[in-house]
């Protein structure tokens, strides 16, 4: 799409150039949003079922209103706002669509659900205020697990839902595949369970809302993903027009997809500031966090994979229920973690027939969200542990059995009914075990006792997700496309409004080398503007690894219809053809013999319109939209881990860990190895530490960060990145998503790595996290 | 609860008299009071370290003490660190130079942590800063370029000092 | 996540503080001193005291002091002071142990005094203190008394101190050049599954984590003996059998550390 006219030598992307973001965070100089203080705000705290599952008989909120620095207190009935719906286009038996009050009415359905909101001088007395509610509950009998769910021996979490599933779609079935089962050679099974998780930025959520009379909007500063997606929500629940809500993101401490979905906290606080007149602040605390806010991850394979005896998987079939909790999410429903797994589970491999199902229960926990990775964390988990089954049961090499299977031709069409651009997914694999051998990983020993393990995965990432994606999911809000705008000023710099919203990942920057390199400006006279809704038409935020493969080409599209201006204008006053025109590479644009700087066009087009051709407007501003047609791009890597187990205490401590991707072309290469890292440690985190754990009643028994680990600095290994790139052909730069990669490997590396060491006593792990009391046992048994 | 405090802080080098409910923490005292918001609340509980600030130096979570305890003590914070122009001390600038920030969420706590830090152990080695680093939470770097960042400034710090040493005894 | 309201003094003495506890017995007085486990909790409102009586100000309460063969800890000196002490071969263990307690920002804060007060089962003064026969300094009313280590912590998080009493010091009698301390936990900083010290002098070992209380094992069995005589629950995470598996590991690794000295 690029026009090569366009394209200068002194280019910007695949620099690493200084971050636009770093000087104001190093300095304490951001905005978050609880950096935000207006004039006369209130501080909103939320009165929370103490119970999983109920009926509301009252809550008397006249006892809060006295509590001094209380201002107001808000019920369900008080506000009467609509609920949250997200549905999918399936038919009722494969969805059924349930809603999420903004504030729970006749039921509660986990502990922690809001029931009423406080409003008070200060977050102390609001909190005070929530201690003096009176709430009578009459409990129900709690659906906790997601076997408990399918039992529905019990009173249902929705009566719209008697059995708790709320998805439940079987897919594919290849023609054939049982007598492939019955007659092939090996056939392995994996039955997996893996962690509840919080994707847990490390800034809470959190809101500060206000009504405005001078421009009759409510305005919503919110740290999310999805500003227009709030507004949406919002203004259906509150009865507003669209344009009466703007919603702005301020600097967003993370999200990793807990943000990507619209909280009825930030609805309840916005309804209060409307109803009183007076801006209302709503900062999550982190036991809210922990407990009542969005989660995810918690799955249930039972899996089983065919092979011939020289390792080629002939079939594969999978059983997945996700745990979705309480609630449907918008806009992505809980079918978001079941529909991902079951379309996308083959991965890299060359399966020739596929079986799926896939379920989404709902039980009376938190609700879940997208996280980082979305199923893929868990399947690719899977994945690699049948071949490594396979390879294990068959006597051969794990990484042969792979090789033999790995997709090496592009497009690949896959049984899934997915086509596959480009990757390196034999490259990768062939690279990341060269270098763990170049450094003496492999086949080594240590001297102080404890046993050596080296595990693998290799796994691709669909990234940058079109309409016609999402489509397919058949999700009733259907995203994909993005917009960008932008507007050349007089003195010849730019602002690029964008509907993808950064919050780490340094948009401000990559986007900006995307557009320097379009219009040959130095990519600091490049301003990013995003996380507006009054900005930008619409846009779909920032997951799925979609930032800069949508809206960085949307960005890099508007930046060339700018350049066509400026090179019309340029023809038109150098009395030229605009063949005979062209971007000069320094803000200029040559036409003829002459050269018209930038800030001499914009002088023409803002000051001196009467010089401009009679079909041209003044001003220079174009807009453009991007959208991936076909079925996106795919990501891909392989992961390394080299893990030592104490035999005495069952510890595991991470000794290497290698990573080599390939997200096409790096924008910024260090930022690229900045989301692998991190991405990484969330994986680690998933596979040996963090897990959101319910007692039978339904309470959580991970309210702070003793009982949630997040892994620190001494836990998470320094990980070497190598580089591959295989360009996407339909990107503006040929770039790939690269946000979700590290966390998507690294359980099954780590899980691979563990049962590499364990290997001799005979014990296989597949799930996640992995007790430390499971391999010290194991190594007592049969010690090394 | 009608119950106030007098409360004379020094922050910065900058004295502050407040009357403020005992029961503030000083992270919310800083941030809400000051308007010094770039330390950073995450947990509440001491574990995420993105409040810590420096108290007479030491690193020190804010959200674990009340700002009335602190009255006759030296805090710093993040604010403090770069020049009055905005110009990024050598800590800030080894932060940016190795990406060891993305959402910059966590970034204030882990400065003022290594700060307090070098300051103590100007020799620290690198398991050592890691040891240290392995004090605040970050979700987002995965801490690898914390530790290369903070390791970077200690060697830059101890290089400058030699330096000096040679060009005092020269 | 923020405390309720409380009523703050600041004492200028031991006895000042005593004669607020003893005034304001019937409002739930509570002392404060690092505050690093009390605020947390404050701001959970897991304590919610109605009056904080601030020791941090008195004079004298914080430092360390050689008295003869005795070490005395003042009970506001911060587990990072002793860490950067140069105790000696005599009490190194000591400076060695405090790497196990929680990080560097909450070490510099934390107290030697508050932490055998809040009587952790876990905690790692609690367990040098009854490993080294450690005598709690206290005052009260009726002025002050010596109370073992041994006897001190009755259960979880209970202990001999009167409500109206305050920890002056801590005093640890006699030089243990060959103990040590060590634990496990997934995380590094953590509070242990399992802690073990050993003081290879007296063949005593002090285990956390496998009781309400730090658990005395006097005279030398071996680290077998140790944890087959420990009577043991599942609990969720952890199985008994592993976390008797643990004491065995680091009893027998407390023990190796303790002989390099």
């Amino acid at each position: 799409m690029a026009e090569p006219g366009l394209r200068t030598d002194g280019t910007w992307v695949g620099a690493s150039v200084p971050r636009r973001e770093d000087p104001r965070l190093l300095t304490g100089r951001g905005r978050f949003v609880d950096d935000i203080t207006l004039p006369r705000m209130l501080h909103a705290a939320f009165v929370r079922s103490t119970e999983a599952h109920a009926r509301v008989l009252s809550v008397d909120l006249s006892q809060v209103r006295e509590v001094p620095g209380v201002v107001a207190a808000f019920d369900a009935a008080d506000l009467a706002l609509g609920d949250i719906t997200a549905l999918l286009d399936r038919p009722t038996e494969e969805f059924t669509p349930t809603s999420m009050p903004v504030l729970a009415r006749d039921k509660v359905r986990y502990a922690g659900e809001p029931l009423a909101v406080v409003l008070a001088t200060d977050p102390y007395a609001a909190e005070d205020g929530v201690e003096a509610a009176l709430v009578e509950l009459d409990p129900l009998d709690p659906v906790v697990t997601e076997a408990a769910a399918l039992a529905a021996a019990g009173p249902p979490v929705h009566d719209e839902a008697p059995g708790n599933v709320l998805v439940d779609v079987s897919l594919f079935a290849t023609e054939g595949i049982d007598d492939v089962f019955d007659t092939a050679h090996t056939v392995v099974g994996v039955e997996a369970r893996t962690g509840r998780q919080n994707a847990l930025p490390l800034e809470t959520r959190g809101v500060v809302a206000e009504w405005d009379d001078r421009a009759g909007q409510l305005v919503v500063r919110t740290c999310t993903q999805v500003p227009h997606q709030v507004r949406t929500v919002l203004a259906r629940c509150a009865g507003l027009d669209e344009g009466r809500v703007r919603v702005v993101v301020p600097d967003m401490g993370g999200g990793f997809g807990q943000k990507c979905v619209v909280g009825r906290e930030e609805i309840a606080a916005a309804a209060a500031a409307t109803r009183l007149r007076r801006p209302v602040k709503w900062i999550e605390d982190r036991r809210e966090a922990l407990t009542a806010s969005f989660l995810a991850r918690e799955q249930h394979y039972t899996a089983r994979a065919a092979f011939t005896a020289e390792g080629e998987i002939l079939a594969l079939e999978s059983d997945v229920v996700c745990d979705m909790g309480a609630y449907s999410c918008y806009p992505f429903t809980a079918g978001i973690e079941p529909l991902m797994a079951s379309a996308e589970m083959p991965g890299v491999y060359r399966v020739p027939a596929y079986r799926v199902r896939g379920r989404a229960v709902t039980t009376n926990k938190a609700p879940t969200a997208p996280y980082r990775g979305v199923s893929r964390p868990q399947y690719v988990m899977v994945m690699e542990r049948l071949m490594e089954r396979a390879a294990r049961e068959l006597g051969l090499d794990p990484l042969d059995v792979r090789r033999r299977n790995l997709i090496t031709e592009f497009p690949y069409r896959g049984v899934n009914a997915i086509t596959y651009d480009p990757g390196s997914y034999r490259e990768s694999l062939d690279l990341c075990e060269q270098v763990l051998r170049e450094e003496g990983w492999l086949g080594r020993t240590l001297d102080d006792g404890r046993v050596l393990g080296v595990g693998y995965s290799c796994f691709s990432e669909r990234t940058g997700y079109g309409s016609g994606a999402f489509a397919a999911r058949k999700m009733q809000v259907v995203p994909g496309f993005d917009l960008s705008q932008i507007t050349m000023d007089l003195d010849g710099t730019v602002t690029v409004t964008t509907g993808t919203l950064s919050h780490g990942q340094s948009h401000e920057t990559t986007f900006a080398q995307i557009v320097a390199d379009r219009l040959g400006l130095p990519y600091d006279k490049v301003t990013i503007v995003q996380g507006d809704t009054d900005r930008i038409t619409y846009g779909w935020g920032s997951f799925a690894s979609r930032s800069v493969t949508v809206g960085g080409s949307a960005a890099a599209a508007a930046a060339l219809k700018l350049g066509d201006q400026l090179r019309a204008l340029a023809a038109h006053l150098g009395e030229v053809d605009l063949d005979s025109t062209a971007l000069d590479g320094r803000g200029g644009v040559r036409a003829g013999d002459r050269t018209f700087t930038y800030p001499e066009l914009a002088d023409v087009a803002y000051l001196r319109a009467h010089l401009l051709p009679k079909d041209v407007g003044p001003g220079l501003t174009a807009t453009a939209s991007f959208d991936v047609g076909g079925d996106g791009t795919f990501s891909n890597a392989t992961h390394g881990c080299v893990v030592a187990l104490d035999p005495g205490t069952g510890g595991v401590e991470i000794l290497r860990y290698v990573c080599v991707e390939d997200c096409g072309v790096a924008i910024h290469p260090r930022v690229v190895e900045g989301q692998a890292r991190g991405g990484i440690a969330q994986g680690i985190a998933g596979a040996l530490f963090e897990q959101v754990v319910y007692d039978e009643a339904g309470q959580p028994l991970a309210p702070s960060f003793m009982e949630y680990k997040v892994p620190t600095a001494a836990e998470i290994p320094d990980v070497r990145i190598e580089h591959l790139e295989t360009p996407c052909a339909f990107t503006a730069d040929g770039a790939k998503g690269a946000g979700e990669g590290g966390t998507i490997g690294a359980p099954a590396a780590v899980l691979n790595a563990v049962n590499d060491a364990l290997r001799h006593t005979g014990v296989e792990l597949d799930s996640t996290p992995v007790a430390r009391s499971t391999i010290f046992q194991a190594l007592r048994e049969v010690p090394a | 609860m009608t119950d106030v405090a007098l409360v004379e802080l020094t922050v910065n080098g900058e004295r502050h008299d407040l009357v403020i409910p005992p029961r503030r923490t000083l992270a919310d005292v800083l941030r809400h009071d000051l308007g010094l918001t770039g330390t950073h609340v995450g947990c509440e509980h001491g574990i995420c370290g993105a409040c810590t600030v420096l108290v007479d130096g030491a690193p020190a979570r804010a959200c674990l003490i009340f700002a009335v305890q602190v009255e006759n003590s030296a805090i710093r914070t993040v604010e403090s660190l770069s020049g009055p122009d905005g110009e990024l001390s050598d800590l800030q600038s080894c932060f940016a130079e190795h990406h060891g920030l993305q959402c910059g969420f966590c970034t204030p706590g882990f400065l003022m942590l290594a700060e307090g830090h070098l300051a103590e152990s100007p020799d620290a080695t690198r398991e050592e800063i890691r040891e240290v680093v392995a004090s605040n939470l970050c979700r987002c770097t995965g801490y690898q370029t914390i530790v290369d960042a903070v390791e970077d400034c200690a060697g830059r710090r101890r290089a400058a000092l030699r330096a000096r040493l040679d060009g005092v005894s020269a | 996540m923020k405390p309720a309201a409380f009523t703050y003094h600041r004492a200028s003495s031991v006895r000042g503080a005593v004669g607020l506890l003893t005034e304001l017995a019937e409002e739930d007085p509570k002392l404060l001193a690092g505050g690093q486990s009390l605020v947390a909790m404050m701001n959970y409102r897991m304590a919610r005291p109605g009056h904080l009586v601030d020791l941090t100000h008195v004079p004298g309460l914080a430092g360390i002091r050689r008295d003869g063969a005795a070490l005395r800890l003042g009970a506001l000196t911060t587990h990072h002071a002793v860490e950067r002490a140069d105790l000696g071969p005599d009490f190194a263990v000591l400076s060695r142990a405090m790497r196990w307690v929680g990080h560097l920002p909450i070490r510099t804060r934390g107290t030697v005094g508050g932490s055998v007060a809040h009587g952790d089962a876990t905690a790692e003064w609690c367990l040098l203190a009854v490993l080294l026969d450690a005598v709690v300094v206290t005052e009260g009313p009726g002025g002050r008394r010596e109370v073992a280590a041994r006897g001190f912590f009755l259960g979880p998080f209970t202990t001999a101190l009167e409500p109206d009493e305050v920890i002056v010091e801590v005093v640890f009698g006699r030089p243990a050049p060959r103990a040590a301390l060590t634990e496990y936990a997934d995380r590094r900083g953590d509070f242990a599954v399992v802690a073990a010290a050993a003081d290879l002098d007296t063949g005593d070992v002090v285990l956390g984590g496998v009781g309400a209380v730090p658990v005395l094992v006097p005279g030398a069995g071996t680290p077998d003996e140790i944890a087959d005589a420990l009577e043991l629950r599942d609990e969720p995470g952890v199985p008994a059998e592993y976390r008797r598996g643990l004491v065995r590991t680091l009893v027998a690794r407390a023990r190796e550390e303790a002989g390099r000295g």
